[in-house]
C-alpha cells in the first residue's frame, strides 16, 4: 500500500499542475505497475483545482480504464475536494 | 482591466520609446500606486511622495511561469485583505490561477501574463485584470477545432471540455479545456461581471436576472448566457480578461462546483453523442 500525502508536495490550495504530474508519473504510475494499492491523502489540503486533480489522475483513467479506481482511494477529502474529484471522474468516464 | 493592457502593450515597447500624457495628480498617484512605471521601465518624475497605501489591491505584476504563479496565489490574502472572508480568497485565487494558468500554456507569449485586482468600496467589489500580448483565442483553439472568427474562438474557449491543445475528448494530459468555462461559471453564479477580449472580438455575460425559483443553471454555450459580443473592434493581439468578484454575494464554492459538475457532464455527453454518429449510406 502506497501513501501519496498531497499537503508536503502540493500545499494547501492544490493548484500547481507541474506538481501533480510529478507526483502522477513519479509516485502513482509507478505503484500501479508494481500491482501496489494507492491512498492520495489530502488531509490537510483546503482546496483544489479541477485543473490540479485533472493533471493527477486523468490520464490514469485514461490508460488503465475505469477498474484503475479498485486500487486508489482518495482518503481525507472535503466536500469540495470530492465534488471537484467526481467531476474529473465524470468526463473522463463518460 | 485597462491597466494590464496598457502594461501589457508597454512591455512590447522598450522603454524611451514609451511616451507619458500629462497626468492629472490622482492619475498618477494610483498610476504609481499600481505600479505602472515601474512595470514599464521609464521613470516618473511626479513631484509628489507616494505614501504607502494601506488599500486593498494587487499592483502590476508580471507572471512568468509557475513559481511567479504560486506567489502571486500566497500574496492574494494579505494584499486584498481577504483573511477574515476565507470563501472569498479561495474564489479569488481559483480564478487567478486558472487564468494565469491559460496565458502560460495557450498564449505563447515570453512576456508573460500581466495582471493587477483592486477593490472597491463602493460596489464591495474586487475587480481583476489581466491581459497577454500572445498568439490570442483564435490562433490557440484553432490548432484542433475550426473557428472562423474570433468570436466563435471564444465561444469555443468557454465551452467545458474544449481546449486548443487536442480534439480528444478529456482533453491531454494536463489541460482539460475546463479553466475559462469555470471563470465564467463563477461570475454566473454570483452574477458577476466577466468580459473576454482577443483578436477582433470581445465576449461580455450581463448580469442574470434573479431566478425567482433560486434554482441555479448553468450554460455550457456561452451564448446561451445573457451577453454581448462584438467581433469587429480594434485587433488586440493577446487575450484579456476582466472579471469583478462582488465579495457580499459570493456564493459557497461547493454550491458552484455542484452546478458545474451536472453542466459540465452533460456538455461531454452531448458531444460525445453527436461525434459518434453512424453514417448510413
Amino acid at each position: 500500500m502506497k501513501n501519496i500525502s498531497l499537503l508536503s508536495k502540493a500545499g494547501s490550495f492544490a493548484q500547481n499542475k507541474d506538481i501533480a504530474r510529478d507526483i502522477r508519473t513519479q509516485e502513482i504510475v509507478p505503484a500501479l505497475e508494481r500491482n501496489e494499492d494507492i491512498i492520495l491523502d489530502f488531509k490537510g489540503v483546503d482546496s483544489a483545482t479541477q485543473s490540479f486533480i485533472h493533471a493527477l489522475i486523468s490520464e490514469i483513467l485514461r490508460e488503465y480504464r475505469g477498474n484503475v479506481l479498485e486500487h486508489i482511494s482518495f482518503k481525507s477529502c472535503n466536500e469540495e475536494i470530492k465534488q471537484i474529484i467526481n467531476i474529473v471522474l465524470d468526463y473522463m468516464g463518460e | 482591466m485597462i491597466l494590464s493592457m496598457v502594461a501589457a502593450l508597454g512591455l512590447t515597447l522598450e522603454p524611451q520609446n514609451i511616451k507619458c500624457a500629462k497626468l492629472t495628480a490622482k492619475s498618477k498617484n494610483y498610476i504609481s500606486r499600481m505600479k505602472l512605471f515601474e512595470t514599464l521601465r521609464i521613470p516618473f518624475n511626479g513631484g509628489f511622495i507616494e505614501h504607502e497605501s494601506s488599500g486593498r489591491f494587487i499592483p502590476l505584476r508580471v507572471i512568468q511561469d509557475t513559481e511567479e504563479k504560486t506567489q502571486l496565489i500566497k500574496d492574494i490574502i494579505p494584499l486584498l485583505h481577504l483573511q477574515s472572508e476565507p470563501e472569498q480568497a479561495k474564489t479569488i485565487s481559483y480564478i487567478l490561477t486558472e487564468l494565469v494558468d491559460n496565458v502560460l500554456e495557450h498564449a505563447c507569449t515570453p512576456v508573460g501574463a500581466i495582471i493587477c485586482a483592486q477593490y472597491y468600496q463602493d460596489s464591495n467589489c474586487i475587480r481583476i485584470g489581466i491581459a497577454d500580448t500572445g498568439r490570442g483565442i483564435k490562433k490557440a483553439i484553432n490548432q484542433s477545432h475550426p473557428a472562423s472568427t474570433h468570436i466563435d474562438a471564444i465561444q469555443l474557449a468557454l465551452w467545458p471540455g474544449i481546449t486548443g491543445t487536442t480534439k480528444r475528448e478529456g482533453g491531454t494530459d494536463i489541460n482539460a479545456g475546463a479553466g475559462l468555462f469555470f471563470v465564467k461559471s463563477i461570475a454566473n453564479v454570483n452574477r458577476d461581471f466577466f468580459v473576454i477580449y482577443s483578436g477582433s472580438a470581445l465576449y461580455k455575460m450581463l448580469k442574470k436576472t434573479t431566478n425567482p425559483n433560486g434554482i441555479l443553471t448553468l450554460n455550457s454555450d456561452p451564448f446561451k448566457d445573457r451577453h454581448s459580443k462584438n467581433n469587429n473592434l480594434p485587433f488586440w493581439k493577446g487575450t484579456v480578461v476582466g472579471i469583478d468578484i462582488t465579495l457580499d454575494q459570493t456564493k459557497e464554492f461547493l454550491f458552484l462546483l455542484q452546478a458545474i459538475r451536472k453542466t459540465y457532464s452533460k456538455a461531454v455527453k452531448e458531444r460525445r453523442k453527436a461525434r459518434y454518429k453512424a453514417k448510413f449510406i
